[in-house]
């Protein structure tokens, strides 16, 4: 899988890459519209991290040109400016998504994978690791093949974590993830522990070859055991 | 007091003391007058009298007012030389046409000597006066109708004069209390030809210009500082997630970076705010639609069930009636959904939070520890009942941006140990 992110703030670009090859993702970057108009008239991109504001030119111009080449579908517009205009707009010239700085490199991840998949049109629509295997077209969980009841909040959790298998999942990340963006009250988040105690105690009593490791203070990672 | 009263009160006043001064001044001076022309006529009297007297060989004393109005009293030759003409007001009994009775009425009386044949007489002649009783009498009800005449005409005038002339003033005065810093497109405007009101409208124009200058440069600075802040925030939460993943950290180094990562993340929330705050004020958000209020709350007590459960706080949910509004769904959500948030965090062990919707109005009460809040205070921006709080302080003025902005009605009140918030739609 090959990205290109074009980004003119050099530490962004340089953490969005090393994230990204943790994924083991093929990177390229871009650091101005000329480069990244160079970029992608010459290569094929699964996905394209897209900076709006870039030095030499505006990021929508860049979109209108993946458009008319047809490319545009696997987009994703990482800006500071958080209007609903530009998302608009954005949306509007083919975009698959929006994101909005700063965010989390988990939430990146998620958004990623849901282009990609949207991509492979393969008709599978399941997240797979270990014995465990997440149907997201019929919101069940299989571990070793038997179904495992979930409740909504506990199948969004698994499947947050499944789009981020093996990566530090803050606990930031996954309240505003499954429980609403407009936080504005940081209170202790506390609450996060008992649902991940509930998914493990279903793995434990179902043999699943997946656990939840603990990251102090920070989060948790999803891992195969 | 308006205007019209007020010139009013000022007209009348004066016109007062000035009529009063002046009907004083006019009293004094026709007195004067009579009082001259009465000893004009007396002396001429004095001269017929006299030459009637001795016309006759003898004078026969007369000592009586008689029919003659005059009295004849003959003295000395030593009295007549000390004697010089003396004109005296004095009281007589006289009885009038509409008198039933004699009445003591004032008279002008001369006195005066005159010498016939070598015999020495006292003549005192009187002539009726003027009585001044009557007089005043008459002076003060005419200058009572004319004071009457005077201000009913100032009124008339007045009114007529400030429908006329002041008319530019009074719209210019209205548009002005309707204007709203940001909110109103263009200032008050006045079509007139006084050069005072035009220096007004100038004087106005000038300050309000001023005043949107700094506003908008205040709303665009802090709209850009906290877009600015944006990627360096991005640098900052990226790179400590990126850490956190290293293998081989002690809980101690671990424990270290999630504060960081949390004092980070509250930095973007307040920054977020502080954006979304300038976006509200800035009108960015008017993709109005028709928004089931309900539905809404429903939906975010579901969402906050979790941690209600964890904080072991429950909701209750009476719905009177339903709430439909008509405003952006990102901002119906927002008042909503801060309100709850507050509602639950500032709850205690074991509270409640109750949340009523009628057709016209949301409101919801919450148990806490906090005793009553500061009124007002409560929906200015950073205000925190409790400083360790690790709010933003915005939560509740950016609901106050919002009802501001469709013209709802927040309230804070403190009632049964419960902190109740009210939105009048």
């Amino acid at each position: 899988m090959k990205i290109l992110v074009i980004e003119d703030e050099k530490e962004l670009r340089e953490i969005l890459r090393t994230s990204l090859v943790k994924e083991a993702y093929t990177v390229e970057t871009a650091c101005d519209y000329a480069s990244a108009l160079e970029k992608i008239s010459i290569y094929e991109y699964d996905c394209i991290l897209l900076d709006i504001m870039l030095p030499g030119g505006n990021g929508l111009q860049i979109l209108d040109q993946l458009k008319e080449a047809d490319k545009s579908e696997n987009v994703i517009i990482i800006s500071a400016k958080d209007s609903l205009d530009d998302k608009l707009k954005g949306l509007e010239l083919g975009a698959d998504d929006y994101l909005t700085k700063p965010f989390h490199i988990a939430e990146l991840n998620a958004r990623i994978k849901a282009v990609l998949r949207r991509k492979q049109r393969d008709g599978k629509n399941t997240l797979e690791m270990g014995n465990i295997v997440l149907d997201l077209s019929e919101r069940c969980l299989l571990i070793g093949g038997a179904q495992i009841p979930l409740n909504r909040k506990e199948f969004d959790i698994l499947n947050y974590f499944l789009l981020n298998k093996n990566r530090l999942v803050s606990k930031n990340a996954l309240a505003e993830h499954v429980w609403g963006d407009n936080t504005d009250q940081a209170d202790n988040l506390d609450f996060i522990y008992s649902q991940i105690k509930n998914l493990r105690k279903k793995f434990l009593a179902n043999q699943a070859t997946v656990d939840f490791e603990a990251v102090y203070g920070i989060g948790y990672k999803l891992i195969e055991k | 007091m308006k205007l019209a009263n007020q010139t009013l009160k000022y007209l009348s006043v004066s016109v007062l003391v000035v009529i009063a001064l002046w009907s004083t001044i006019f009293y004094l001076f026709m007195l004067e007058a009579i009082h001259d022309n009465i000893d004009e006529e007396l002396e001429n009297q004095k001269r017929l009298i006299i030459k009637e007297l001795s016309s006759n060989p003898t004078v026969a004393p007369d000592l009586e007012f008689g029919v003659n109005n005059y009295k004849v009293r003959e003295i000395s030759e030593q009295e007549a030389l000390k004697m010089r003409n003396v004109y005296k007001d004095i009281m007589l009994y006289m009885q009038d046409e509409d008198d039933p009775e004699p009445e003591l009425e004032p008279v002008r009386m001369l006195t005066t000597a005159f010498e016939h044949q070598g015999h020495f007489y006292e003549l005192s002649i009187i002539n009726s006066m003027i009585e001044e009783s009557d007089l005043i009498k008459n002076l003060f009800y005419s200058v009572l109708i004319l004071f009457v005449l005077l201000v009913i005409s100032i009124v008339a005038i007045n009114k007529a004069l400030l429908q006329r002339l002041w008319s530019p003033l009074y719209s210019f005065l209205d548009q002005l209390t309707r204007f709203r810093l940001g909110q109103t497109d263009s200032g008050p405007t006045m079509n007139t030809k006084i050069q005072e009101f035009k220096d007004l409208q100038l004087a106005v124009s000038t300050l309000i210009r001023h005043n949107e200058e700094t506003y908008e440069q205040q709303k665009q600075f802090i709209g850009n500082a906290s877009h600015e802040l944006q990627t360096p925030l991005a640098i900052m939460i990226n790179k400590l997630e990126i850490m956190a993943e290293t293998e081989g950290f002690s809980a101690e180094q671990s424990n270290t970076i999630a504060d960081v990562l949390n004092t980070a993340e509250r930095l973007v929330r307040l920054n977020k705010s502080l954006l979304l705050l300038t976006k509200i004020e800035n009108k960015q958000f008017l993709h109005n639609e028709d928004i089931l209020i309900n539905t809404l709350v429903s939906n975010t007590i579901d969402e906050l069930e979790d941690m209600a459960l964890f904080k072991n706080v429950s909701f209750n949910f009476v719905q009177q009636g339903k709430l439909r509004i008509r405003l952006d769904s990102s901002l119906a959500n927002i008042i909503v959904s801060n309100l709850l948030r507050n509602a639950l965090f500032h709850n205690v062990e074991g509270g409640e939070v109750n949340v009523t919707v009628s057709d016209k109005m949301l409101r919801v009460a919450n148990t806490s520890l906090h005793a009553a809040l500061e009124g007002e205070k409560v929906f200015s921006r950073f205000y925190k009942s409790d400083a360790s709080s690790k709010g933003t302080g915005l939560g509740l003025a950016i609901v106050q941006a919002i009802c501001h902005l469709y013209g709802f009605i927040i309230s804070y009140t403190y009632e049964n140990n419960r902190h109740i918030f009210q939105v009048n739609f």
